[in-house]
């Protein structure tokens, strides 16, 4: 029994909204704190750069970003623009709470994003977890790190 | 989404590639949101010229290149017509005339001025400030705007009645070519109820509470909207100015109504408009005074730069700041920079405020604040600010140590070089 589990790892499908169009996979990057554009990422490095935000030091750069989505200064779409064109963007958006920050964000960011999902991606999802990402068909597959 | 027969013809290309591009943005944006058509509009507020070292790269190419990838998100190059809505520029990275006090290289300055002649020939005015709604641009009540700078929507929208959701350099850059912005969150009646009650135990009074009352607000409500109960006596621009500020930096707050002050509610149940009210939060003297102290970065009571000005002071402010520097002299370790939109400084130079300020020491900035350039005055390590949105950002962006108080406590730390506000 054990043995057979281990060797079909455990995947959960999560239903969404389309809010950017196109299919990544990638390593999960979880938080449960929203994230500052202007004055809190590093668009040169796609790192965290807020004082007192979990992820401070932490780079975005080619992971699916799971967070509860923008907060703070106009310029959050400005600075994830940047990262896109420095190379450093996320791979895929899943977020929880729209606003006009993190929808005109994900769409100049040009990566999938998805939100409006039947499960709290926050707790489902885990940092090192595989994550796929088809924003066309709505989904989010997750694969467990530990199973991995 | 549904689009007009004239939106179709400019997403089709009949209105030129650049309204084409900017379609195509809008449609993106506002498909990403949800919403299910766009709105007129003939008022942008927006972030257009390139001032920072991370632009000069594009601009090299043409301001062309600059205004197609950074302000419609487009890869196709195109020529950009006048804009077609009332627009203006906000806040930027250089003062045009106080650059090299900034630290800016000349270059940067060049591409600055190079870009303001490009835009403004294409009808970009070019307001230079974060309070647009200080140098003639007020929108009338109802009226549905673009714009971006967080102070200056949640200004538009709750104490002029005006309705803007917080937009960003890419929809700005959009809604100015084509006067189109996503019908979406604030631009609806219904989502600009109240949802939560902030009563007042205590009388709020001069700037600096207005300040202290506004960081905690955003703090406790988040994106929510507040309901303010017992503010007492009557408020101007400064405090509103200030207030709002503070509640977009520790929060998200973008509304707030103050029944019968604020434009859409003249009672509290008109506030929350037979909404249901998702809570209540009490401001007392321990509320205020908690707040303070979360806004005090430091334990040097050895300050050397002084930050006033944050929104841009109005003429009051700069009329209050020049008295209390008249006939002294600032410290000498210590250099005090005062921020105020540039139609306005030229007001204070006439009353003669601008020579008051330099006499004693202090320089007069426009176009531009510290956090914005992230540049202060080389080897500054503890600053004072009379802006709990600058106490905020200044030391998160820039490293620095900070502290907070009234303009008073402020300009005493510029002529003592020590900090000696209290609450």
């Amino acid at each position: 029994m054990d043995i057979a589990a281990e060797a079909k790892p455990e995947t959960i499908e999560l239903k969404g909204r389309k809010v950017v169009a196109g299919r990544a996979e990638g390593e999960a990057l979880v938080t449960t704190e929203t994230i500052s554009g202007w004055g809190g990422i590093n668009e040169r490095t796609g790192t965290v750069i807020e004082r007192r935000h979990e992820m401070r030091g932490v780079s975005f750069a080619g992971k699916i970003l799971v967070f509860p989505g923008a907060k703070g200064s106009s310029g959050w779409s400005a600075y994830f623009h940047m990262t896109r064109l420095n190379g450093v963007q996320p791979a895929a958006m899943i977020f929880t709470r729209m606003t006009t920050k993190i929808a005109l964000g994900a769409v100049v960011t040009r990566v999938p994003a998805i939100t409006e999902l039947d499960q709290d991606p926050l707790s489902v999802i885990e940092t090192g977890d595989w994550v796929v990402v088809d924003a066309d068909a709505g989904t989010v597959t997750v694969t467990r790190k530990s199973r991995r | 989404m549904n689009l007009t027969d004239h939106e179709k013809a400019m997403y089709d290309g009949e209105h030129g590639r650049a309204k084409a591009r900017a379609m195509d943005l809008l449609v993106r944006y506002g498909e990403a949101l949800g919403a299910e058509r766009l709105v007129e509009t003939n008022n942008v507020a927006g972030a257009f010229n390139a001032s920072t070292p991370s632009v000069q790269a594009i601009a090299e190419k043409g301001m062309e290149h600059v205004y197609s990838e950074l302000n419609l998100d487009s890869d196709e190059v195109v020529d950009v017509p006048h804009m077609v809505a009332h627009t203006c520029q906000l806040i930027t990275g250089i003062d045009n005339d106080n650059w090299e006090l900034q630290g800016v290289d000349k270059s940067l300055v060049d591409m600055q001025r190079a870009n303001e002649k490009y835009l403004g020939r294409r009808g970009v005015n070019m307001f230079a400030t974060c309070t647009p709604y200080q140098v003639g641009n007020v929108p009338v009540k109802g009226e549905h705007c673009a714009w971006m700078e967080s102070s200056a929507v949640i200004y538009c929208n709750s104490v002029l009645g005006a309705r803007t959701n917080v937009e960003g350099k890419e929809s700005t850059g959009a809604a100015a070519l084509t006067g189109r912005i996503p019908y979406w969150g604030f631009h609806i009646t219904e989502n600009r109820r109240g949802t939560h009650l902030v009563e007042l135990d205590i009388e709020v009074d001069d700037m600096m509470d207005w300040g202290l009352l506004g960081y905690y607000i955003g703090e406790v409500i988040g994106e929510e909207i507040p309901v303010l109960k017992g503010t007492g006596r009557q408020p101007d621009l400064i405090k509103l100015k200030h207030f709002g500020a503070a509640a977009a930096s520790s929060g998200g707050v973008e509304m707030y109504h103050i029944p019968g002050i604020t434009p859409e509610a003249d009672s509290i149940e008109e506030a929350f408009g037979g909404r249901k009210v998702k809570g209540t939060f009490r401001y007392g003297a321990k509320e205020r005074r908690e707040t303070y102290e979360k806004l005090q970065s430091s334990t040097e009571k050895k300050v050397d730069f002084i930050m006033l000005g944050c929104p841009h002071n109005s003429i009051d402010q700069m009329a209050l700041i020049a008295h209390m520097l008249e006939n002294r002299k600032i410290h000498s370790d210590v250099q005090l920079w005062v921020h105020t939109p540039r139609a306005i400084k030229q007001v204070a130079e006439r009353n003669g405020y601008i020579d008051t300020i330099r006499d004693a020491g202090g320089v007069v900035m426009s176009d531009t604040c510290p956090a914005i350039s992230r540049r202060l005055p080389a080897g500054t390590k503890v600053i004072a600010t009379d802006s709990a949105k600058q106490a905020h950002y200044l030391p998160a962006i820039t490293g620095v140590q900070g502290w907070f108080g009234s303009v008073s406590d402020c300009v005493d730390a510029a002529l003592t070089g020590q900090w000696n506000g209290r609450v």
